[in-house]
Parts: structure tokens; C-alpha cells; sequence
């Protein structure tokens, strides 16, 4: 059959032996063996994944470019969607159920809940969807997968913290003094991250087996929005439920924030932190074991 | 001591397999009663219930099929060397390379790789329309691979290589088609792993673009890196490979010398190709089939080679067990590597739609004059209802070789094109002359 027009690339035939000297030795040539097998669980992995680093620069640094593209107002967004529904939930608690927000205004009391919400349900949002979205990279590259979520997750810190720009203007408007709790805060913004990290593994992997998920992820975000103490202070929840309560961990990174930013007038349940932190870090090891277990047969899945 | 490790392999594989699960969606469903449907549903329903709860994967279809993409597939590539792995459409070369790649995972059998890997299997992965050529350069040579530093050293040769220079700030979606080939392969071309394993990525672009890639190709695999390049284009493995890998239907019929695969390769079309009938009836289909009317064989009146420019005739032999109205039938001829070239269908040729009544047909479509270049290619037949719901079809069924006509010259006939068509042709003095 007649291919296009072709002439052999100037080359003589290269035979092994005679390139000793151009062969590279650069770091790269190091002579560690993979093997590849059915089941393995690769020694590899976490080397890999610093080895995978810069992807995983890339990929945070490529959502977060495009984020925003070809919209009117750009980064503009980031800052709409919280004031807006910050405005809702004080109308509705506040003014209309009057419910208590020991002496802080309303406002920033839901402002101070909806930064770890809007985190943890971005990056589920974000995270479950992350795998599918790229498809034709997993079926085409070899990479760590979890960089994929992970990169999602980071991503969606991006509009947390813009977010907490708009609470440092709100309280300078309010002009809500800050305490020594502050100092607490990147504590807990770190226990928001992996709150957010452990389910968005699991889930992720779920979906991209399962594509039910896809439907059941929004609606547990939005349920997930009035179980957790986001429009409220947890104040209102009766003292015999409280710890049944903890067992969602968004409970203690929201009281959490709420006791950094209002300061100690909030009051803070030890409890109720150590038992989220304590459900956060079963949440963590457990979506990356499963997220491990899942993730060789990806590429023929997706 | 230098010499020793030269010599080592750096990839080995052994008894390597995979399977994949396929799901079918069984014939009978169009034809369905409501009941019929209600029980096929709640069968699948819960044979999906049941592979969820056991976490296994959930297929699509009513028929689940075994299909196993790799059978045993043993063989060993020395540092250095440059391999090319040829075989048909389906003979698992790319799930072999994406094993390779550690895309997927074996089902059984192991691989030991003994250095960096990068794959190239397609051309622009990860490349993000909205991002400019510049912040692509970076995405795609990170998913690549190449750190950030490579990336930035490599960085004004791979805008050269492709030649996008002007547009080097512009969206990725606003690029020709060329301009995006060129710019992803540009970054793949500058990629330095020790092993580098590449698929069927040489067949885009144009012409000039080809021959610039297989030189780059050529240097990447001088430079004493190993390579495995699959390919259909027979000339490019036989001028890069030292050795080459034919497979066919998922198993390794030959390792060795790259003339002889590319042999085994080119022989593995004409199996059937010198008997002037093949038979079709029992030949694995990529559809469900339709009970009422089967394609049986397939022949050649006159001779099996055609001729350019010359009548050639083919047979259809089908058979019918329920009449069947408004059947069109259709051929296509491909080339190996599996592109279509040519189709011809009853309907589009005018002929009304066949009504046939059970029994034998002899179904004939004769071409005036084949506009097919010399060389093989492989037919394609099927039958349809008017309305394109295929009854039958059977792909890559048997070769067919276009020879020259006695009087034609060689030269203008060899390797020029796929098509040779004859035009009217005239020619004047310009009217103002």
C-alpha cells in the first residue's frame, strides 16, 4: 500500500555497543527495576509521587488558570457566590428563626462557618468529577492518580482564601476585633483540608467506577449544608446529641473557625474537635487505601 | 563492566496477558415484547446490584463476553535497541503498550522494566484549549515527564521545531489543526527517558511535517536510548528498527529480524487472499448480527488481483431465512491500517434496495474502472436496511492487490497515491494572447 512519500531519516542503523559514550548518565539513568504485575502494590508508589511533584504543581496551577476564563467578571465569582449566600442565612437564622450567635453579629458568625464549608464542598464537588473530567489523561499517561483529586482539592483553597480576604474586609467593616485565638487558625484550616481530603478520595474513586455518584455527590453537599453548623451555631443543638453530632467532622472545623476568628466568647467543645479530628483522620487513610485499591484498573474503567 | 550492562535487558516480559470484560446488547432487544424487555431489565438490574455489592465492575448489555486483548506474550528488548512492534488492527499492540507504559495492569504474566519510561501514545495529551502554546509547552511537558527545568531548557527549540513562534501566546483553540499537531509533538520530540515507547503517533500531520518527525525520531533513537515504536507504516520501522515484534489476535508470532516480521505482518493479510472465494459466515463480528440475513462468502469473477483502471467484479453469496425487504449492500476497501479509502454502497451507486426471498443470492458489484493506486488493501462488506441499521457486516474480510495496467510506467505508479482517477483534461491559448 502506498504510504505518503517517504525518505529514510539520515541515520545509519544504530547498533547497540557502539554508544557508550552518548548514552545519557544523567540522574534519570539511575537503575532501579519496576516490575509490573497483576496486584501488585507497588513500593514504588510514594516515590513516585514526589518524583510526580511538578505535575501536581501543574495541574492546581492549570485548573486555577482556566478557572475563571472566558467569564465576565473572572475571579469576581469567587467572591459573589459566599456573599450572597452569607446574606441568605443571615435573613433566614437570623433575622427570621432569631437564632442565638453569642453576641458576634450574625453576619460573620455564617461568613466564619461558610469558608470551611464552601472548601470542603468545592473540593467534593470538584474532586468526584476530577477523574472523569480526564479521562483521555489517564488512559494515555502513567501517573499517580491521586494527584489528580488532590490537585482539585488544593485548587479549591484558592477560593477559600480568597474568601478570607472578604472576612478580613467584613470585619474590619463590622469592626469586630481579633483575639489570640487567631493563632489557632491554620490549625484548623489545615483540619478543613483534610476533612475535605479523605471523602473526595473515596468518593472520587466511587464515581469513577459507579457513575451514580455524580447524581448523589450534589445532594449530599446540600444536605450536608444544614447538618453541619454553617446557617447556626452548634449552641443550638441539644446537649444530649452532641456527640452523635462531632461525628461530622465539618462540626469541629466550623466551631473551630468560629472560635479563631469571633474569638473565645464562641465557645469551643474540645470534644467535639478531637472526635471530627479523630473522624477526619479515619476518613484520610481510608480514601487513600481505597483510592489505592481502586486505582490500577482506572485507565480500562474510565 | 560497560560492556555488561549494555548487553542486559532492559525490558523483560514474560507470559504477559490481558483481559477485558465486554458487555453485548443481544439482538433479540429491538424486536422485544414489553414483557420480554420488563425481564431482560430486571435481569440486568440485578446482575448489576450484585456486581456492586461485590465491587466489581458494571458492563453495559445483556451477554457478557471474555475478551482477551494479550495471550502470553513473551519477549525481551536489550538497552539500545530500537524495536518495532507491527501486527493488524486489534492484534493488541497498544494494550501491550499500555501495559508497558503502566496505563493498565496486567491480568497475568510480569514485566520488568530496568529504566525510565515515557510513552508517547498520543500526540497533545493533557494539551487544555483555553491555555495559550506557552503554558501548554509546560502542562504537557510536565505530564510528560520533564521537569520544570528541562521544560525551560528545551524550551526555545521546541517552539522552533514548530515553528509556532508568533503564536506562542495564543490559545491553544484559536491553532490550526497543523499548528496543534506540530506544537504536541514538538514537546513528545524533546523528551529524553531512557526507554521511550511510542505509538502510531507519526501518521498526523503533513507530509514535510512526517518526514521531519521520523528524523527526529531517527536522532532520538541514534542517541543510544531505547525505543519501541509501533507503527503500520512499514517503511519507518524498517528504517529505525534494528529488530522488530509481529503479533496477531493478542499473541507474539515473531521477534527478531525486522524484515522478516514486517513478512509475517504483510503475509498475515493474504491468508486468504489467493483463494478466488472466501468464506465469511463463521468470521468473528464486531455487531450483532441479524437473524434473517447472513453474509457467506465472498468472490472474485474473473481473477483475484484487480487491475487499475480496469473492470473488477465481487461476489456477495448471502443467505436468507426469513424475506428480508429494501437490503442495501455495501464494500469499502481500507488500507492496513485500517483507514477507509473507498466505499461503494447499492443505494448511493442507484440501484434500488434487493428484496430477497429465503434461499442463496448471489449479490454482484462491479466496478467500471477501480481508481485504486497498485497495492493491497482490505475489503470491507456488510449489508443494511435502508434506513442504516446494519444486518450484517464483515470488516477486513479478505486483500485484494491492485496491479498496474501492462502499459502503464512504473514510476508514476509507484508509491505516488492512494487514488488514481482519470479526468477530462484541455488545455488552450489564454483568450488575450
Amino acid at each position: 500500500m502506498s504510504d505518503t512519500v517517504y525518505d529514510p531519516p539520515l541515520r545509519s542503523k544504530h547498533t547497540p555497543g557502539q554508544s557508550q559514550d552518548d548514552y545519557p548518565t544523567g540522574p534519570s539513568a539511575s537503575s532501579t527495576e519496576v516490575v509490573l504485575e497483576a496486584g501488585r502494590h507497588d513500593l514504588h508508589y510514594w516515590f513516585d509521587l514526589w518524583r510526580y511533584r511538578e505535575l501536581f504543581k501543574m495541574l492546581a496551577w492549570r485548573d486555577v488558570l482556566v478557572r475563571y476564563k472566558q467569564t465576565v467578571i473572572g475571579t469576581l465569582w469567587a467572591l459573589i457566590r459566599p456573599l450572597i449566600t452569607m446574606i441568605v442565612f443571615t435573613i433566614i437564622f437570623g433575622r427570621i428563626a432569631r437564632l442565638p450567635s453569642n453576641d458576634a453579629p450574625y453576619a460573620l458568625m455564617v461568613f466564619a462557618g461558610l469558608l470551611p464549608w464552601s472548601l470542603f464542598s468545592t473540593a467534593l464537588t470538584d474532586a468526584s468529577n476530577s477523574l472523569v473530567n480526564s479521562a483521555n489523561l489517564i488512559s494515555k499517561i502513567y501517573f499517580p492518580r491521586i494527584i489528580v483529586p488532590a490537585a482539585a482539592v488544593v485548587v479549591s483553597l484558592v477560593d477559600f482564601l480568597i474568601s478570607l480576604v472578604i472576612l478580613a474586609v467584613l470585619m474590619v467593616a463590622y469592626r469586630y476585633a481579633l483575639s489570640w485565638t487567631i493563632f489557632f487558625l491554620p490549625a484548623f484550616i489545615a483540619m478543613a483540608f483534610f476533612a475535605s481530603l479523605g471523602p473526595s478520595l473515596w468518593i472520587t474513586a466511587l464515581n469513577v467506577k459507579y457513575r451514580d455518584f455524580r447524581y448523589i455527590i450534589p445532594f449530599i453537599v446540600q444536605l450536608g449544608l444544614y447538618a453541619s453548623p454553617v446557617g447556626f451555631s452548634s449552641s443550638v443543638v441539644p446537649e444530649q446529641w452532641r456527640t452523635l453530632y462531632s461525628l461530622n467532622p465539618m462540626v469541629g472545623v466550623i466551631d473551630g473557625f468560629r472560635w479563631c476568628i469571633l474569638g473565645p466568647g464562641q465557645g469551643l467543645d474540645i470534644i467535639s474537635v478531637l472526635i471530627g479530628a479523630a473522624v477526619t483522620t479515619a476518613f484520610v487513610a481510608f480514601g487513600i487505601y481505597y483510592f489505592r485499591r481502586m486505582e490500577r484498573s482506572f485507565a480500562d474503567l474510565v | 563492566m560497560e560492556r555488561k550492562t549494555l548487553q542486559e535487558s532492559i525490558i523483560s516480559v514474560e507470559g504477559l496477558s490481558k483481559r477485558y470484560m465486554l458487555g453485548h446488547v443481544s439482538p433479540q432487544r429491538a424486536t422485544a415484547t414489553l414483557r420480554d424487555a420488563i425481564q431482560l431489565e430486571s435481569s440486568n438490574f440485578a446482575r448489576k446490584m450484585r456486581d456492586l455489592v461485590r465491587g466489581r465492575q458494571i458492563l453495559q448489555g445483556d451477554q457478557i463476553e471474555e475478551f482477551w486483548a494479550l495471550k502470553d506474550v513473551s519477549f525481551e528488548v536489550k538497552r539500545g535497541e530500537v524495536v518495532g512492534i507491527i501486527g493488524r488492527n486489534g492484534a493488541g499492540k497498544s494494550t501491550l503498550l499500555k501495559i508497558l507504559s503502566r496505563i493498565t495492569e496486567p491480568t497475568k504474566g510480569i514485566v520488568r522494566l530496568r529504566g525510565r519510561i515515557a510513552s508517547l501514545l498520543e500526540v497533545g495529551t493533557g494539551f487544555h484549549p483555553e491555555l495559550t502554546g506557552r503554558e501548554n509547552i509546560f502542562l504537557n511537558g510536565s505530564i510528560l515527564g520533564m521537569t520544570q527545568k528541562e521544560i525551560r531548557g528545551k524550551f526555545d527549540e521546541i517552539v522552533a521545531f514548530a515553528e509556532i513562534e508568533k503564536f506562542i501566546d495564543t490559545p491553544v483553540k484559536r491553532y490550526s489543526s497543523g499548528m496543534y499537531v506540530r506544537l504536541a509533538f514538538a514537546v513528545a520530540a524533546h523528551l529524553e527517558p531512557e526507554i521511550l515507547v511510542v505509538d502510531e503517533v507519526l501518521a498526523v500531520g503533513d507530509v514535510e511535517f512526517q518526514r521531519r518527525c521520523l528524523g527526529k525520531m531517527g536522532e532520538i533513537a541514534g542517541n543510544g536510548r531505547t525505543v519501541l515504536l509501533v507503527s503500520h507504516n512499514t517503511h519507518a520501522i524498517r528504517a529505525l528498527c534494528d529488530s522488530a515484534i509481529a503479533m496477531d489476535k493478542g499473541q507474539l508470532i515473531y521477534s527478531g529480524e525486522t524484515d522478516k516480521a514486517i513478512r509475517l505482518y504483510e503475509g498475515s493479510f493474504a491468508r486468504n487472499g489467493d483463494a478466488s472465494r472466501v468464506m465469511v459466515e463463521d468470521k468473528a463480528r464486531s455487531i450483532a448480527r441479524d437473524s434473517r440475513i447472513k453474509l457467506r462468502a465472498i468472490s472474485f469473477k474473473g481473477s483475484g488481483t484487480a487491475i487499475l483502471d480496469e473492470e473488477f467484479r465481487i461476489c456477495i453469496e448471502v443467505e436468507v431465512f426469513e424475506p428480508v425487504s429494501s437490503v442495501v449492500f455495501g464494500v469499502g476497501f481500507c488500507a492496513k491500517s485500517g483507514a477507509r479509502l473507498l466505499s461503494c454502497d447499492s443505494d448511493y451507486s442507484g440501484r434500488p434496495a434487493y428484496s430477497l426471498a429465503p434461499g442463496l443470492h448471489d449479490i454482484e458489484c462491479t466496478f467500471g474502472q477501480l481508481p485504486l493506486a497498485p497495492g493491497e488493501y482490505l475489503l470491507d462488506v456488510g449489508c443494511r436496511s435502508e434506513g442504516l441499521v446494519l444486518y450484517d457486516e464483515t470488516k477486513e474480510a479478505c486483500v485484494v492487490e491492485v496491479v498496474p495496467p501492462r502499459n502503464a510506467s512504473p514510476q508514476l505508479l509507484q508509491k505516488y497515491s492512494t487514488c488514481m482517477f482519470k479526468a477530462i483534461w484541455t488545455g488552450a491559448p489564454h483568450a488575450d494572447a
